[in-house]
Formats: structure tokens, C-alpha cells, sequence
């Protein structure tokens, strides 16, 4: 168990690292939505997902949906590493003619299962994902990412209350509470209350884990596995701008162009982490 | 190639709601990747009759129409192909970013039935009353629009895009139509049925607006004109040759849809002919207005969708008409 937390510690710093890099080399994007997640997407990819690049229409393979399509450059900076990809292609990011847009799309980037970014639609999309997979009587398990904010949109209670009326078992989702959205907090935009609560009583079954920790989160979802009654839901406790000080500080961190100020501090982060990692960056 | 007998339009066809069922049965039981999903309407379209028999194939997704769009596009990632139904307006107004976005921008596979076509949806009035889908549907990339004129058409047009990937409209109406057309008919995308043939004036129309263009062409042949009625089902891609064409043979074009007059067919026919061959044209269709509670017959004369509305432009036209 230690040393696969080892491994996922290590994964979650090769994520930021490249996901900082490839921003920093755009000169502007999502960061703080695209941090936020790092820890999950480095225990998706790094233990719980049954993908393989090299086989990815794989039968029995499991699916994963960013629903808050913004965090898409994290989520590149997890496909590449684990191989879907060469690293290289990071950099083309939003760049004209990539394959790595802004948002991710399903035909344009290796692995990507679905198209995102108009927000409140990935939700649904994973729940008809798990639904197909019921319907065959299949294991195949579907992760889906969603942003608090994005739990704005009705929608998303559509495709909850879907899931819980089906009973969608094999279904994961991840609420990314990092308590902010484009315009502010999301307690003074939409108040959420209680993610937690609402979650439990649309059918879910529901946890919480720190969102920045990588032993949490993985405990949260396996223990969701394996029950076999409910969808479940893992609320994540994160951060905006989650493991660089300096960003989860700044108050308008959804959307950076880097000042002076936010550059020497983004490029002292990703010295930070190349020496945490030795240089080394490739799983 | 036109048809060698002239339709009646008197004659009954069988439901719309009816043919829809009983094609999406025999579709389901042949091919288990079929997946109907209904948004609390399946009675209104008659599915609810088919709950027994393709379990596991028929799934009622509730009063979600965003949703629906959504579970579809995912029921597509994984190679089953949904059929999805609601009235117009929800399949298009409610649900368009969902369509556009998780359906058409994904290149996913959806099959979308809007029914209650503009004023058949009679007394469910003007919040029911589409008159912009297949407005909203030419504008989605790729999207391929059809308006079903009878069931033989909507029977045929359900098999065949079953068997084509993409995004599929079919828009109709739920009760019978005005019976058009025998089985063994082809409907081909991008393509029309001559119903008529004349040389004065052509009337191009889709859905129940057939029926009162043939009328109007019998109105017009009291009075010495002899117009061709064709049915342009596909509308989009549109039958741009056959528009051509007959706009070079009779020099004079009305266009009838139970739509907006903007968006729909009219335009259609309008972007073809001010491209390829200017001729005089009027567009019967509903001009600036919302719908209404009522029967179908009367909300035609309110909308000015009658065959003798078709027939006053027809002649407008042809007082006006210039040869080209």
C-alpha cells in the first residue's frame, strides 16, 4: 500500500510539473481549475483506471469524462505521461491546428473519451456511458470529474437523479469543491451548501476526502467500489490553484495571464518540482 | 422521375405516433445496439406499448430533455445507437447546446423524432408550438433534417438513418397525415418526390404542407395553371438540382412550410435559388408570430398556411413573371 502511495505521490508531481509547464509555455490558461485536480487524475490514471494507450478502444476497459472540460491541460499532462501521447505534444497546447485544445475533444486527443467544456453536459454523457455498460451486464466502470461550479447547472441534478434512479453502481463521481468559480467564490456566487448532503439525498453514495491528498482520495473511491448498491459520489476537498502556494493565494486564479510577479513564481514552482523529481519526468 | 399516380389527398393515412412505434419494434428486436429513449412522452408517441417488449431497449429518461441528449451521446461513445423522442421544441429549443455540443460537435450517433410538428400540436398552444426546429437543426454541422409527409416516408426514413451514423432530425407530427406515398418507395438524402408535374409555377413543401400544395394545384388548375408539387422531405442536405431545375422549367417558386417562413424551407429553397437561378419566389410560412391554442385546420388559416394561401402566391407570382 505504501509504495503505491509512493508511486501516485510521484505521479501527481509529474502531473503538476508538466501541467505547469505546458501553461507556462502557452503563456495563459485555466490553472486553477486544471491544479485543483491533479491528485485525482494521479489516482485515475495512475492506479484506478483500466486503460491502456496501447490497446485504448479495449473492451473492458473503464472510461473517464472531465466534465469541467476547463481542467483540460492537467488532464493532457496525465494522458501523455502515461503514454497516450508523446510528451512533446504538450506544448502544442491551444496552439493553432493542435490536437490539445483548450477543452478536450474526443477526436482530436488520444484517450479522451468525450468531448467537453459547455459545462453540465460531461455529467450526463458518463451517465449514459454506465448506463450502456448496465444494460450489457458488463464491469466496465465510467469516472466522471465535475467542477462545484459547474454543479450550478441543472443538468448535472438531471443526470444525478438519473444515475441514482438506475442505480448505475459502476458509475464514479468526482466533485472537484474547490470553492471557487470564474467570477469568485462559489459561496457567494451559488452557494453549495452542502455538496455532501445534496449528494446523499439525490442516491448516491457519498464521500469525502481531502482533494490534495492522494492516499484519500484513493481509500475514498476504492471503498465506493466496493459497494454495489449506490452511483457513488467523493466529494474533494480542494484548492484552487492546488500545490503551488503562490496561485492558490491569488485571488483571480481561474483564468492567468501571468504578470511578472505570477511568472517568476510559476517558474520557481516548476523548479521546485523538477528537483523534487530528480530531472527524471517520464513514468 | 415522377410518379405515375397523382396521391389522393383525401385519403387517411395511419398515425404518424403509430408508425414511429412499429418501426422502432422491428429496428429494436433486429439490432440490440437500438436504445429509444423518451422524456416522460412515450405515451403521447405510443412507445409505451412496446415497455414489455424490448426491455432494457427502451429507456424512459423522465422530464429531462438536456439530460436525455447527454445519456445519449454517452449510450453513443460506446456504439449503441439511441433514437431519441420528445416534441419539437424540447428535442431542439430546450435541449440545442446538448444536441450541438455532446451530439453534432462530438460527431456522436443520434436519431432525434421531434414531433407535434408546428400546428399540429393543436392544443398543447403556443409554448408546444415549434416553429423554429428545423430552423435550429439546419444550423447544427453535419445534421441531416428530414420532415416526414406520411408514415410510408417516416417508416422508410426510420430504417434508413438506423443504419447511417450522425445526427439524424426527423421532424412530424404525432396523427395521421394525409396519405402520400405506397411502401417500396425510396426517400433518398438530399433528394425530393415529384408529386405533380407542371410547368407554370412549382410549390415546394415538406410535411402537411404537401397536402394543401396539391390542393392548391388543383385551385390552380381551375384557373388555367399548370404547377408542379414537390416534396422536399430532405431539408437539409436540400435537392439544390431539383430546385434548380424546376425553377428553370416553370420560372416561378412558392415554398410552403408549417414553420417560421425564416430559417426553414423557405430558406433553403431561397439560398438555392438566389445562387443558381434567380427566379421570382414567395414563401408561405409563419411570418413573425408565436403559436397558439386550436385545431390544426384552423391555426392554418390563422397562419395563413391554406391551400388558397398557397394559390394567391402562386398567381402573384405568375402575374409578375418574367422569363429568365
Amino acid at each position: 500500500m505504501s509504495a503505491l502511495i509512493d508511486d501516485l505521490e510521484h505521479f501527481k508531481d509529474q502531473i503538476r510539473l508538466k501541467t505547469l509547464q505546458e501553461l507556462n509555455h502557452l503563456g495563459f490558461g485555466h490553472y486553477g481549475g486544471s491544479l485543483s485536480i491533479v491528485e485525482a487524475l494521479a489516482v485515475l490514471y495512475g492506479e484506478m483506471l483500466n486503460v491502456n494507450p496501447f490497446n485504448p478502444h479495449a473492451e473492458e476497459r473503464d472510461y473517464f469524462i472531465l466534465s469541467k472540460g476547463h481542467g483540460g491541460p492537467a488532464y493532457y499532462a496525465a494522458l501523455a505521461l502515461k503514454g497516450f501521447f508523446p510528451e512533446e505534444l504538450l506544448y502544442t497546447l491551444n496552439q493553432n491546428g493542435t490536437s490539445l485544445p483548450s477543452h478536450p475533444d474526443r477526436n482530436l486527443t488520444p484517450g479522451v473519451d468525450m468531448t467537453t467544456g459547455s459545462l453540465g453536459q460531461g455529467l450526463s454523457a458518463a451517465v449514459g456511458v454506465a448506463l450502456s455498460h448496465q444494460l450489457s451486464g458488463r464491469s466496465n466502470r465510467t469516472y466522471c470529474i465535475v467542477g462545484d461550479g459547474e454543479l450550478n447547472e441543472g443538468q448535472c441534478w438531471e443526470a444525478l437523479q438519473f444515475a441514482a434512479h438506475h442505480k448505475l453502481n459502476h458509475l464514479t463521481v468526482l466533485v472537484d469543491d474547490n470553492k471557487k468559480q470564474l467570477d469568485g467564490l462559489t459561496k457567494d456566487i451559488i452557494d453549495p451548501i452542502d455538496f455532501a448532503e445534496k449528494f446523499r439525498a439525490f442516491g448516491f453514495y457519498t464521500l469525502k476526502a481531502d482533494g490534495s491528498s492522494v492516499r484519500e482520495i484513493y481509500e475514498a473511491i476504492h471503498q465506493g467500489k466496493a459497494q454495489y448498491s449506490q452511483p457513488v459520489a467523493v466529494i474533494l476537498d480542494t484548492v484552487k490553484g492546488q500545490g503551488v502556494p503562490y496561485l492558490e493565494a491569488k485571488a483571480d486564479n481561474h483564468h492567468i495571464r501571468p504578470n511578472a510577479q505570477d511568472k517568476k513564481a510559476i517558474l520557481e514552482a516548476i523548479a521546485d518540482l523538477e528537483n523534487r523529481l530528480g530531472g527524471e519526468v517520464t513514468v | 422521375m415522377i410518379n405515375s399516380a397523382v396521391p389522393s389527398y383525401e385519403t387517411e393515412d395511419i398515425e404518424m405516433r403509430q408508425a414511429y412505434a412499429r418501426t422502432l419494434l422491428e429496428l429494436a428486436k433486429q439490432n440490440h445496439n437500438i436504445i429509444a429513449l423518451e422524456a416522460d412522452l412515450m405515451s403521447a408517441i405510443s412507445t409505451n406499448k412496446l415497455q414489455n417488449q424490448i426491455p432494457g431497449q427502451l429507456i424512459n429518461c423522465g422530464i429531462m430533455e438536456a439530460n436525455m441528449m447527454g445519456v445519449a451521446a454517452g449510450l453513443s461513445i460506446t456504439g449503441r445507437i439511441p433514437f431519441l423522442h420528445t416534441f419539437a421544441q424540447f428535442a431542439t429549443r430546450r435541449a440545442y447546446d446538448q444536441l450541438f455540443v455532446s451530439g453534432a460537435y462530438a460527431r456522436l450517433n443520434l436519431k432525434i423524432l421531434g414531433s407535434d410538428s408546428g400546428v399540429t400540436a393543436e392544443h398543447n398552444g403556443g409554448t408546444h408550438m415549434a416553429f423554429e426546429d428545423l430552423g435550429l437543426m439546419r444550423l447544427v454541422p453535419k445534421a441531416v433534417v428530414y420532415e416526414a409527409s406520411d408514415s410510408t416516408m417516416l417508416i422508410y426514413l426510420l430504417n434508413k438513418i438506423a443504419g447511417e451514423y450522425g445526427i439524424h432530425y426527423i421532424r412530424t407530427m404525432r396523427k395521421a397525415a394525409v396519405k402520400l406515398y405506397e411502401p417500396g418507395e425510396i426517400f433518398e438524402e438530399g433528394k425530393s418526390k415529384v408529386i405533380r408535374d407542371g410547368s407554370d409555377v412549382a410549390l415546394m413543401a415538406s410535411g402537411i404542407m404537401v397536402a394543401e400544395a396539391l390542393k392548391a394545384a388543383d385551385l390552380l388548375a381551375e384557373k388555367g395553371f399548370n404547377a408542379a408539387v414537390i416534396d422536399l422531405y430532405s431539408i437539409k442536405p436540400v435537392d439544390d438540382e431539383r430546385i434548380v431545375e424546376y425553377a428553370f422549367k416553370t420560372g416561378a417558386i412558392v415554398t410552403a412550410e408549417n414553420h417560421n417562413a425564416i430559417g426553414g424551407l423557405g430558406s433553403a429553397v431561397a439560398e438555392v435559388l438566389s445562387e443558381q437561378a434567380p427566379v421570382p419566389l414567395r414563401r408561405i410560412g409563419v411570418k413573425e408570430q408565436f403559436g397558439q391554442v386550436g385545431k390544426t385546420e384552423y391555426l392554418k388559416e390563422v397562419y395563413h398556411l391554406t391551400a388558397g394561401d398557397i394559390c394567391r402566391a402562386a398567381c402573384e407570382l405568375m402575374d409578375g413573371k418574367k422569363p429568365i
